[in-house]
C-alpha cells in the first residue's frame, strides 16, 4: 500500500506549462529525492502535493485518500472540501528552503503551536514532545531563542522539529539546505538521515547529490515538466541512460 | 513679575481636575477605536470588494476631513434634526463628553485600522505559507499566527496614534469640556494671563507624552523582542 500517491500532475502559469504529467508513488519508508536544475518544476512539484500551489489536473491520495479536487475559473484545481484539505496537509509537513518560523514565538512555541491548536494535543504532552525533538535535531540549548536569534542551520533544524511534532505520515522538503552556508548543512543533512533511517516516508528536493545517493532509495530527474529518468539512486547516478541527465551530472561535482 | 506663579498654584486643582478629563477621553477613546479597529483593519486586507470597499471608504472619509470638522458635526449638527433631539440616543447626544469620546474612537480607529491592515499586509509570506502547510483554517491563521504577529509589530506606529490622540483631546474644551486646555481657557479667562495658562497646560501634556512613550518602550521590549538584535 501506498503512503502518497501522486498521478500526473499538470500545472501551468499562463500559458507556460512548469509539470506536464508528473507521477510519483512513496510506500512507507521510501526516502525519494527529486532533483533536476532550476526551472524543472522540482519545487512546484512538491508545493502541488500539499496544495500551496494549485495544480491544472492530476490526482494527489494520501493513505489512499483522495484529495477531493474542484477546478475553478481560471483552470486551476483547489480542494473541493477545505476541511479535507486541512487535514491532509496536517499529516504531511513542510520543511521550507527559508525556513518560514514564525518570527514571533520561540523555538518552541513554533513547535507546539500547530500539535496544540491543529491536531488539538494538550499543551503539556506537546511540550514534552517539542523538548524531544529538539533534542533530536540538536538545538534542546535554544528552546527560547526567537528565530531572528539563531543561525540559519539551527532554524532549519527547528524547522524540522517543528515538522516532526505534527508527526506526519509523510515530510516533504523543498530544498532544505539551499539557503544555508556549506558548513551548516552537515548538520541538517545529518538529522534527516537520522529521519530516513528511522523509516519515516520523506520525499526531498534537494541539489545535495551526496544525499541522493547515500539516503534515498529513489531518484526522480525532472526536466521540463516531465520525470526524464527514475529509479535506484546509485543505478541510476553511475549510469544515466539520458543525455540530460548526463549533462546535469557533468555540471555537478558528486 | 515675568511669570505669576501664584495664579497656577491656586488654579491647580482645576488643572488636576482637567487632567482626569483629558486621561478619561483618552482611554475611552482609545479603548473604542482599537476594538473596532481590529475588525477594520481585517476588513481592509480582504480581497473580497464588498467586504474591503466599505472600510476603504470608511478610513479614507474620516481620515480626509479635520477631526475638528467631525466633532462639530457630531456635537452640534446632530442636534439640527428634530428627529435625533426626540430619539432615544439623544441624552446621550446631548452630552458633550459622549460626543467627544464618539468623535476621538471614530477618528482613531480609522488610523489605527489603516495601521493594523499595513501591518497585516507585512506579515512575510512564508510564515504564511508554514501555517497553511500545518493545516490551519483561515480563522486560525489569522488569529494565532497574523493578528498576533501584525499586532506586535504595529506597535511603533501605533504609540505614535496615541500620542497624537493625546495631543488631539484637548479639542474636548471647544464643546464646553474642562481638560486640560479648558482648565487653561478658564485660567486665562479670568485672569487674562495667557502665557501661564497655556505654558501650564503645555507642561501637563508634555509630561503625559513622556509617561506613554516610556510605556510603549516597555511594551516594545516585552513584545517585539525577537526584533531586537541578539543579546546573548
Amino acid at each position: 500500500m501506498y503512503k502518497l500517491q501522486v498521478q500526473d500532475l499538470h500545472k501551468r502559469y499562463g500559458s507556460h506549462e512548469v509539470l506536464k504529467g508528473v507521477s510519483l508513488s512513496a510506500k512507507a519508508g521510501d526516502v525519494i529525492s527529486i532533483i533536476g536544475s532550476s526551472g524543472s518544476g522540482k519545487s512546484t512539484f512538491l508545493r502541488c502535493i500539499n496544495l500551496l500551489e494549485q495544480p491544472h489536473a492530476g490526482k494527489i491520495l494520501l493513505n489512499n485518500e483522495e484529495l477531493k479536487l474542484v477546478t475553478g475559473k481560471d483552470g486551476a484545481m483547489r480542494a473541493a472540501d477545505p476541511r479535507q484539505l486541512q487535514r491532509m496537509r496536517s499529516r504531511l509537513s513542510m520543511v521550507f528552503q527559508h525556513f518560514n518560523l514564525w518570527a514571533h514565538m520561540t523555538a518552541l512555541e513554533n513547535i507546539i503551536e500547530a500539535p496544540v491548536h491543529v491536531l488539538g494535543v494538550s499543551k503539556k504532552q506537546a511540550l514534552e514532545k517539542a523538548e524531544y525533538y529538539l533534542a533530536k535535531v540538536g538545538v534542546a540549548h535554544r528552546k527560547d531563542a526567537y528565530p531572528g536569534h539563531m543561525s540559519g542551520g539551527e532554524q532549519q533544524r527547528v524547522a524540522i522539529a517543528r515538522a516532526l511534532a505534527m508527526e506526519p505520515e509523510v515530510m516533504l522538503f523543498d530544498e532544505p539546505t539551499s539557503a544555508l552556508d556549506p558548513e551548516l548543512v552537515g548538520d541538517v543533512l545529518k538529522v534527516m538521515q537520522s529521519l530516513a533511517q528511522e523509516g519515516r516516508t520523506m520525499v526531498v528536493v534537494t541539489h545535495e547529490m551526496g544525499f541522493a545517493r547515500e539516503v534515498s532509495n529513489q531518484l526522480v530527474f525532472l526536466h521540463k515538466g516531465l520525470v526524464e529518468e527514475t529509479g535506484n539512486p546509485r543505478e541510476v547516478l553511475a549510469n544515466p541512460q539520458s543525455e540530460r541527465l548526463k549533462q546535469f551530472l557533468s555540471g555537478s561535482l558528486k | 513679575m515675568i511669570f505669576d506663579y501664584t495664579v497656577v498654584w491656586e488654579a491647580l486643582p482645576l488643572y488636576l481636575g482637567g487632567l482626569l478629563i483629558t486621561l478619561k477621553l483618552l482611554a475611552i477613546s482609545l479603548f473604542f477605536g482599537l476594538l473596532a479597529a481590529v475588525p477594520l483593519g481585517l476588513m481592509r486586507v480582504s480581497k473580497q470588494p464588498l467586504v474591503n470597499a466599505p472600510a476603504w471608504l470608511y478610513t479614507y472619509v474620516i481620515r480626509g476631513t479635520p477631526m475638528l470638522v467631525q466633532l462639530f458635526l457630531i456635537y452640534y449638527g446632530l442636534a439640527q434634526f428634530e428627529a435625533v433631539r426626540e430619539s432615544i440616543v439623544w441624552p446621550l447626544l446631548s452630552s458633550a463628553t459622549f460626543c467627544a469620546c464618539l468623535a476621538f474612537a471614530i477618528n482613531t480607529s480609522a488610523y489605527t485600522a489603516e495601521i493594523i491592515a499595513g501591518s497585516l499586509k507585512a506579515t512575510p509570506h512564508g510564515e504564511i505559507e508554514a501555517a497553511k502547510a500545518m493545516g490551519m483554517s483561515r480563522m486560525k491563521m489569522y488569529r494565532r499566527i497574523l493578528l498576533p504577529s501584525a499586532l506586535r509589530r504595529a506597535l511603533p506606529q501605533y504609540s505614535n496614534e496615541v500620542i497624537m490622540m493625546l495631543q488631539t483631546t484637548s479639542l474636548a474644551s471647544i464643546v464646553t469640556l474642562i481638560d486640560i486646555t479648558g482648565a487653561a481657557r478658564t485660567v486665562n479667562a479670568q485672569y487674562y494671563l495667557p502665557f501661564e495658562a497655556y505654558i501650564t497646560a503645555g507642561v501637563f501634556y508634555l509630561c503625559l507624552t513622556f509617561i506613554l512613550v516610556r510605556l510603549f518602550k516597555m511594551a516594545e521590549r516585552r513584545w517585539l523582542g525577537y526584533l531586537a538584535p541578539r543579546k546573548h
